[in-house]
C-alpha cells in the first residue's frame, strides 16, 4: 500500500505502533470525521492502539507536535464529543477488548475501555450479574465511552448512571502519563478525580482501564405496559409512583405516534390508540415486588389509566423492552432523518414541558416522538423530517433549541445523559454564569494545561462569554 | 440561592486565611484562623423529585428528621452538619446497598478563594450538563472552596429495616443474599441489615440461619481505614485490637488509631497541586488542611 508523504507527526505515530494502525488515507479519514451527531471535524490520522503503552505514545506524539487528540469508542455519541477538532489524532479504542479480570463476590471487574456495553454485561451473565448502565445503544457504545459521557439508560433510574459504577479508571492523562485514579478501595485517598474524570468528555485524558462495580440481577422481575387517554395523567402517574417512595427499575414513556411507529415495525399488539403508554419495571424480592406492583396499579388507576398489561414471561418482557428500544429504528419508516434531543425537567414539571414541547414542534411545523426516561425526567423529544424539504434544517435547530431554553427554564438540565460535546457549549450559559465556567474551565486545565485533549467540547468558545453564542452548524440544537 | 449565601460569600470574603466549620464532628476549624459557618436551614424539600436542598450548615440530624415526614432519607452519615459530611465525604454503614455520599451531592453553591459564589452540578436526579464539579467537592476538605447550598439526592425509607446476626462465612453471606443494606464482620460474628418487605426478609433469613437482633454492632471510631474489599480478610488478619469491617465494600472501623500508609502516585500528588493551585492560589481556605493528608 502506498502511503502519501505525511510530516513527522505521523512519522512519531508510525514508529510508535505497528504502521497498519495507524491509517491516515483519506477515505479512511472520512470514516472517523464525525460520531451519530450531525457534526463533523476533519483528523490527521486515526490510531488503533491496543495497550496502555500504545496509547501514552500516541498521546505523547500529538503532544510533541501541539497537537489536538480525541479518544473515540463507538462514535454512537450523540452531542459531537468524538468528533475530531481540527486536525486531531484520534485514538480509537477498538481493539482494547479485553476483560481483564472479574471478582464475582466483590461484584467488580477491570475491562479495557473498547469493551462493548452489552458484551460485558454478557460476560458476566452466568455469574449472576450484569453492568447497571444500560444505554439504548448498549449493542454498540464502548465502556470508555460510557465513562468519558456518564451515559444512563432505562435502569438507571434505581442504580445510578455510569459514574455510580465506576470505581477505579487507569488512565493516560494529556501529558502523557499514566496513573490510576479512584481505587478498588472505597475511600481512595485525597479528591475524587474519578469522580471529575467520569463525564469529562475526553478532556482530561484518555481512559485504558475501568474499574466497574457489578449488580446483581433480581430475582424477580414484573414489567407493565399501562396506556393512558391523556399524556398528561400518564406524566403525572410518574410524580405520584416515586411520592409514594417507590423507584421502580425503569419507568419509560412514549407517546402515540411513538407506539404506532413502534407497533408497525415490531407487531407486539402495544395500544396504539393511546396517548402515550408508561413502560415500569419493578424488581427485586418478590414480596417487594408484588407489593411495589400492587402500589402502582392503586396510583395509576387514580390517574385513569386504560389497560394495563404484565408481561407473563420473559419472552412478553423481551418484546415489550424490544418495543421500547427499537423506536429509533421504527421512526425510519414516518421520515428519513430525525433529531434527537435530551434534557431533563423536574419529574412534577414534565405534563406541562411535554405540552410546551408539542406546541413548539407545531409551531415549526415538525412532527415529534416522544420516547424517554419518564422516571427521572429525562426528555428525549425525537424530531423525524425530510433534510431534502426545503428550509427544514433551519426548523429543527430552531425548535431544538426552544425546547432547551423550555427545559432549563423549567428548572431543568441541559443534558441528562448525551453530554455537551460540541454541540450545546455555546447553550452552557443558559445554565452557568461566567464564574461557574470559570471554575470548570480552571478544573480541565488543571487536567490539561496545554488544552490539546479534545479541546473544541464542552466549555464555550469564550468561557467568559456573557451571552449564548451563534449554535454550529449541524449541532442538534 | 439565599440571601444567606451571600451574607456567606461576604463573611468568607476575597482575602487571609479563612476556616469553615459545622459542630465540629469532624475535625473542626484549623486553629487559629478566622472561622465562618455556612448557612442553615432547610429550602425545599421534594419527594417526588427525590431532592432536597438547605444551607451546609444544616445538621444531618435535623434534615433526616424533616425528610422521614416525607418518607425520605439521605446518605449522609448522622452527625455534624451536611456541609461537613460532604466535605470529609465518608460514607454511612449502608454504602454496600446504598452507595458513597459523593453520589448524593446534585448540586451546590460554594464560595470559592475569590469570595465569589458558585454553582456547581444541577438541580435534577440526572444530569450531565458540565464537568462533574460536586463529586470533586465531596472530600475536598474545604480546600477548594466552602459550600453554602447543596441539592442533595434522597431516596424513599425502606419499608422495614432490620439487623440480624449469622456465623456464616461472610463473603458466602455476600454472594447469596439479594442486595442487602450490610454486610459487617468482626473477625467472628456477621452481622446483616436487611432492608425491604417484611415477607422478603423473612424468607431470606430462614435460607441463611440468620438470627434477628435488636440492634447492629457498636462501630468502633477511633481509626477508619479503606481496602480493596477483596483484602479484608488479609487486611484484618493480623489485628490485635477490636474492629468492624464493611464486607463487600472495604471500610474497617478501628478500636485503636490508625496510620494511613497507602502510597498516592506521583501524577495523582501533581494533579492536586495543580487543582488546588487554580481554586486556591493563595491558599487561604483551610489553611494547612489537604485532602491527602
Ligand atoms: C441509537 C442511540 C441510542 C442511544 N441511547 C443512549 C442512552 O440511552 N443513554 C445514553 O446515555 N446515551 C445514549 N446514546 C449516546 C451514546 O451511545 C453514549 O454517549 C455512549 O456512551 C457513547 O459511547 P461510544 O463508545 O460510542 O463513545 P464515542 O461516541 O466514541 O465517544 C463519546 C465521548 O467519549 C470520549 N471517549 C471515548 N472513549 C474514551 C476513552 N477511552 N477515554 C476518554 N474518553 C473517551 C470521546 O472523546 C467522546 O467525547 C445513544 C446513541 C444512539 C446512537
Amino acid at each position: 500500500m502506498s502511503r502519501p508523504a505525511h510530516g513527522p507527526l505521523v512519522a512519531d505515530l508510525v514508529a510508535a505502533l505497528d504502521p497498519d494502525r495507524v491509517h491516515t488515507a483519506a477515505g479512511d479519514l472520512w470514516l472517523y470525521r464525525h460520531d451519530a451527531s450531525n457534526l463533523t471535524g476533519r483528523a490527521t490520522a486515526v490510531c488503533f492502539p491496543t495497550s496502555t503503552a500504545e496509547v501514552r505514545a500516541c498521546v505523547r506524539a500529538a503532544v510533541r507536535h501541539d497537537t489536538p487528540f480525541v479518544a473515540r469508542g463507538s462514535g454512537t455519541g450523540l452531542a459531537g464529543g468524538a468528533v475530531p477538532p481540527e486536525g486531531a489524532v484520534v485514538i480509537a479504542t477498538s481493539k482494547m477488548t479485553a476483560v481483564r479480570s472479574v471478582d464475582p463476590v466483590n461484584r467488580t471487574a477491570w475491562v479495557e475501555p473498547g469493551v462493548l456495553n452489552l458484551d460485558l454485561t454478557r460476560h458476566v451473565t452466568a455469574q449472576g450479574l450484569h453492568f447497571a448502565p444500560d444505554p439504548s445503544s448498549q449493542q454498540t457504545c464502548s465502556i470508555g465511552g460510557n465513562v468519558a459521557n456518564n451515559s444512563g439508560g432505562p435502569h438507571c433510574l434505581a442504580d445510578g448512571v455510569t459514574s455510580a459504577h465506576v470505581l477505579a479508571i487507569e488512565v493516560v492523562l494529556p501529558d502523557g502519563t499514566v496513573t490510576e485514579l479512584g481505587g478498588e478501595e472505597p475511600e481512595p485517598r485525597g479528591l475524587d478525580l474519578r469522580g471529575a474524570f467520569v463525564g469529562s468528555e475526553g478532556m482530561f485524558g484518555v481512559a485504558t482501564a475501568v474499574c466497574v462495580k457489578l449488580t446483581q440481577n433480581p430475582p424477580d422481575v414484573a414489567t407493565m405496559l399501562l396506556d393512558f387517554d391523556d399524556v398528561a395523567d400518564g406524566a403525572q402517574l410518574v410524580s405520584d409512583i416515586i411520592a409514594a417512595g417507590i423507584v421502580p427499575a425503569a419507568v419509560e414513556m412514549m407517546d402515540q405516534l411513538c407506539v404506532r411507529a413502534v407497533e408497525a415495525y415490531i407487531e407486539a399488539n402495544l395500544p396504539v390508540d393511546a396517548a402515550a403508554v408508561l413502560l415500569i419495571e419493578v424488581v427485586g424480592l418478590p414480596a417487594g415486588v408484588a407489593a411495589d406492583v400492587a402500589a402502582i396499579r392503586h396510583l395509576a388507576a387514580a390517574r385513569r389509566v386504560g389497560a394495563i398489561r404484565v408481561a407473563a414471561d420473559d419472552d412478553e418482557r423481551a418484546l415489550l423492552w424490544k418495543g421500547r428500544k427499537s423506536a429509533f429504528g421504527a421512526i425510519a419508516r414516518i421520515k428519513p432523518n430525525y433529531y434527537l434531543h435530551d434534557t431533563v425537567v423536574p419529574r412534577h414539571r414534565l405534563p406541562e414541558v411535554l405540552e410546551e414541547v408539542y406546541r413548539i414542534v407545531e409551531r415549526h411545523d415538525l412532527l415529534v416522538l416522544n420516547v424517554f426516561h419518564a422516571g427521572d425526567g429525562n426528555l428525549h423529544p425525537l424530531l423525524v423530517y425530510d433534510a431534502r424539504d426545503d428550509g427544514v434544517a433551519e426548523r429543527v435547530q430552531a425548535a431544538g433549541e426552544e425546547i432547551v431554553r423550555v427545559s432549563v427554564a423549567a428548572g431543568g438540565v441541559l443534558s441528562g445523559e448525551h453530554g455537551i460535546g460540541r454541540e450545546k457549549r455555546e447553550l452552557m450559559p443558559l445554565m452557568f454564569s461566567d464564574i461557574d465556567l470559570a471554575a470548570q474551565a480552571a478544573l480541565r486545565d488543571a487536567f490539561d494545561p496545554r488544552r490539546l485533549a479534545n479541546p473544541d467540547k464542552v466549555l464555550p468558545t469564550a468561557a467568559s462569554c456573557g451571552d449564548v453564542q451563534a449554535i454550529p452548524d449541524g449541532a442538534w440544537v | 440561592m439565599s440571601s444567606a449565601d451571600n451574607d456567606f460569600a461576604a463573611e468568607v470574603a476575597p482575602s487571609g486565611p479563612v476556616t469553615v466549620t459545622g459542630t465540629a464532628t469532624r475535625g473542626g476549624p484549623v486553629a487559629d484562623v478566622r472561622i465562618v459557618r455556612p448557612p442553615y436551614g432547610i429550602r425545599a424539600t421534594q419527594a417526588a423529585e427525590m431532592t432536597v436542598t438547605c444551607g451546609a450548615g444544616t445538621p444531618v440530624d435535623e434534615l433526616c428528621s424533616e425528610l422521614e415526614a416525607h418518607g425520605q432519607t439521605v446518605v449522609l452519615p448522622r452527625s455534624g452538619t451536611v456541609g461537613g459530611a460532604l466535605a470529609v465525604g465518608h460514607s454511612d454503614i449502608d454504602r454496600l446497598r446504598y452507595g458513597p455520599v459523593r453520589d448524593a451531592l446534585l448540586q451546590a453553591r460554594y464560595v470559592g478563594a475569590s469570595g465569589d459564589l458558585v454553582t456547581i452540578g444541577g438541580p435534577t436526579v440526572k444530569n450531565v450538563s458540565g464537568f462533574d464539579m460536586c463529586r470533586l467537592f465531596v472530600g475536598s476538605v474545604g480546600t477548594l472552596g466552602f459550600l453554602s447550598e447543596v441539592t442533595l439526592r434522597t431516596r424513599p425509607l425502606p419499608r422495614i429495616s432490620r439487623w440480624w446476626r449469622g456465623d456464616g462465612e461472610p463473603h458466602e453471606l455476600l454472594a447469596q443474599l439479594y442486595r442487602p443494606a450490610a454486610v459487617l464482620w468482626d473477625g467472628a460474628v456477621t452481622w446483616v441489615r436487611l432492608d425491604g418487605a417484611a415477607d422478603d426478609l423473612d424468607a431470606q433469613a430462614a435460607r441463611f440461619d440468620l438470627v434477628s437482633v435488636d440492634e447492629p454492632p457498636l462501630i468502633p471510631s477511633a481509626g477508619r481505614s479503606s481496602h480493596p474489599p477483596a483484602e479484608l480478610v488479609a487486611a484484618t488478619r493480623d489485628l490485635e485490637h477490636q474492629f468492624i469491617a464493611e464486607i463487600g465494600v472495604g471500610v474497617v472501623h478501628h478500636a485503636e488509631p490508625v496510620v494511613d500508609q497507602r502510597p498516592v502516585d506521583d501524577a495523582v500528588v501533581e494533579l492536586h497541586r495543580r487543582i488546588k493551585q487554580r481554586f486556591d492560589p493563595d491558599g487561604r481556605l483551610n489553611p494547612g488542611r489537604s485532602p491527602l493528608s
